[in-house]
């Protein structure tokens, strides 16, 4: 089954005719996801990539029926145009930008509480489920379809929990950047809640990182509802307090987010921890194989 | 972005947020003419430094006399301070800021935060001002109050005379308060602050509340649109190196350790650290070259990992996505040839173009070593640190 997207989900670019909406939604093609079409306010009804470009992503999912979008939009504009996606109906709204003002994504996470849309990122590679759908700008040629979950903060370090789960033969069912800053959309719970309802996710990576309580809350969701395997891995143990590390959302303050209370709240919820990044693959093998 | 207490002060001003009389000043002859210009008979000169604890440091002093003004500044400037913040070096103290010192009666908490747990601005206030907030929450978290303010109703009287009766103000110092916290809320808004705090905030003799301190950071994602923020900013309390970075759009923080990592992404940046750790070593920096590197980018990052005379190996580790490994491998390559490199220098790489970049490295003659398992690499550059 996978998560969230699939062959059939319909996407759009937001960000369609720039530099780096131009490159990922090519990659994206060549990848097999049905991408329909793309925004640029001003540049509707141009060609683009040999998709129809539209001027409001209300008239993109007019004409192409998009539920889901991918924002390649630079960050003082990026939440105008998450909310233009939330407003026009877009049910899976991928944010990659990074820099958006923390303020900014407090009005949009108001505006969009208690609707059934979903947003990832932003400050994420985006998802994907292998072998049908990449929304973002991961290497699409590491994955391998298979029953992994896999859910991270971080984008790189995803990327190694994927290379690692392909070469142990498990692949994944699908893939959740979250994001790295401090307030963004959907958190560990709303994942990981997902792969436990989900019949092709036979066990779950969880990559967390320094700052926030995120992690801790999730450990005890895993407690009380998640029966699969869960390998986990905390970003930071060797991260000075008080300085951000590279993530807007990667920083211990006044003695909290710290790696050693993420590890243990882990660990008590029955999560396999692992201490070294590359034994991702290895420990779900075990677990799960 | 951090901005100094002179500079707060007067944003706070601009807000309608009552702060003492007082200038900064650079010289000891300044200080002494803001002290004559400003009157009275004692005034508070304080060393502006990007850290907290300056009052325990012996940063802050009253000075009765004239003379005592100038002997403090003479003391302060040109020296660094070391508080509890700071670190062992310390910070620079070139600027002073001289206030007229009056007379408090009572000393209160306030500050507002955007949190990140409930995505909401937050207000914190407690009756003890003055004091290290962590250990009052630690130690009495009974005298802590704290509430959101919701985005779209905004902060709300009832909120402020909640505090109100917390500090147990006076029904007539009640609209005073209400100013003063309308006055944070509008700041923190408008200029995109992350935090801002007033410890102490005070009320004198005469009933007046004032803010006696002020700190503000910014939310670094947002300064870029507040060129007066911006003009505030200085480099001279920030980490040479880490500044220096920044305008190469590379993430760098220094560290103590002797290997230094360039690594791309900040995630895997932190567990490269964490890794080398584990394996017996202790990383020299965190440094990530981003996403969509260049071989110019790579090459910077290279020669300020180098720069660090502690470092005795670098480790580069990268998980191609976006970047590929052979442009990473061309910029490692223009850097070593560039800045005479004198460590080994351990470069696993991994992802788009991995065997390339590999191959590209192995053919350079340059004493390199090329690895393909993580593990294995970081084991290989903490053995090279140790000189084994």
């Amino acid at each position: 089954m996978s998560i969230l997207v699939n062959k059939a989900t319909k996407v759009i670019c937001q960000g369609f005719t720039g530099k780096q909406g131009t490159f990922h939604s090519l990659q994206t093609l060549e990848y097999g996801t049905q991408l329909v079409g793309g925004v640029t306010p001003g540049r509707g009804g141009e060609t683009h990539c040999d998709l129809p470009v539209f001027d409001t992503v209300e008239q993109a999912v007019q004409r192409t029926q998009a539920e889901a979008t991918v924002i390649y939009v630079p960050p003082f504009y990026a939440a105008d145009a998450i909310l233009e996606a939330f407003d026009a109906g877009i049910k899976v709204i991928v944010c990659i930008t990074e820099g958006i003002p923390v303020l900014h994504m407090l009005r949009v996470k108001a505006a969009m509480a208690g609707s059934d849309a979903v947003l990832i990122g932003p400050n994420c590679p985006g998802i994907i489920t292998p072998g049908e759908c990449k929304i973002g700008i991961m290497p699409g040629f590491i994955h391998q379809p298979g029953k992994i979950g896999i859910v991270s903060r971080s984008g790189t370090l995803t990327y190694e929990a994927v290379h690692q789960t392909t070469r142990e033969g498990l692949g994944q069912s699908t893939c959740v950047g979250i994001g790295g800053d401090p307030i963004h959309g959907m958190n560990f719970i709303d994942v990981i809640s997902r792969f436990q309802d989900d019949e092709q996710t036979q066990g779950i990576v969880m990559v967390g990182e320094i700052g926030g309580s995120e992690e801790e809350e999730a450990a005890e969701y895993i407690k009380a509802h998640v029966t699969k395997p869960v390998v986990g891995y905390i970003a930071g143990q060797t991260a000075p307090p008080g300085k951000r590390m590279g993530h807007a959302g990667a920083i211990v303050t006044g003695g909290k987010g710290t790696a050693a209370s993420k590890i243990a709240a882990m660990k008590a919820a029955g999560v396999e921890m692992v201490s070294s990044p590359t034994e991702i693959g290895e420990v779900m093998k075990k677990v799960c194989g | 972005m951090n901005i100094h207490e002179y500079q707060a002060k007067q944003l706070f001003k601009l807000y309608g947020i009552p702060v003492p009389e007082g200038s900064p000043a650079e010289t000891a002859g300044h200080a002494e003419q803001v002290a004559r210009e400003l009157g009275g008979n004692a005034w508070v000169v304080k060393a502006q430094v990007h850290a907290g604890g300056r009052g325990k440091a012996g940063g802050v002093q009253i000075a009765k006399s004239l003379d005592e003004i100038t002997e403090f500044s003479r003391k302060l400037l040109g020296t660094r301070l070391v508080t509890q913040q700071t670190g062992a070096e310390g910070l620079p103290v070139e600027t002073l800021y001289v206030e007229k010192a009056g007379q408090i009666d009572r000393e209160f908490y306030l500050s507002a935060l955007v949190d990140r747990g409930s995505e909401r601005v937050i207000f914190i206030a407690s009756a003890d001002g003055g004091m290290d907030i962590e250990e009052v929450a630690e130690k009495t978290p009974d005298r802590i109050i704290s509430f959101q303010v919701d985005p779209a109703a905004g902060l709300q009287p009832y909120q402020c005379r909640k505090v109100a009766f917390a500090f147990g103000l006076q029904p007539t110092q009640f609209k005073s308060l209400e100013k003063i916290m309308a006055g944070i809320y509008r700041l923190l808004l408008e200029k995109d602050a992350g935090q801002i705090e007033i410890n102490p905030l005070v009320t004198t003799d005469s009933g007046e509340l004032i803010a006696v301190d002020a700190k503000i950071n910014f939310d670094d994602n947002a300064v870029a649109a507040h060129s007066d923020i911006t003009a505030m900013r200085d480099p001279g309390q920030e980490d040479e190196k880490e500044h220096k970075a920044q305008q190469f759009g590379l993430n760098y923080i220094t560290l103590d350790g002797s290997i230094g990592c360039m690594v791309n992404g900040a995630g895997l940046a932190m567990a490269t650290m964490d890794l080398v750790k584990l394996k017996g070593g202790s990383p020299a920096n965190f440094l990530d070259v981003g996403g969509g590197t260049n071989t110019e980018k790579v090459a910077e990052a290279f020669k300020l990992i180098l720069a660090d005379p502690n470092v005795k190996a670098v480790l580069v580790n990268i998980f191609g996505g976006i970047v590929k490994c052979d442009v990473i491998a061309e910029g490692i390559l223009a850097a070593v040839k560039e800045v005479s490199v004198k460590v080994p220098v351990v470069v696993r790489l991994e992802g788009t173009n991995a065997e390339a970049g590999r191959r590209l490295l192995r053919e350079s003659g340059l004493n390199l070593v090329a690895a393909d398992d993580l593990a294995k690499a970081a084991e290989q550059v903490v053995a090279l640190a140790e000189g084994v």
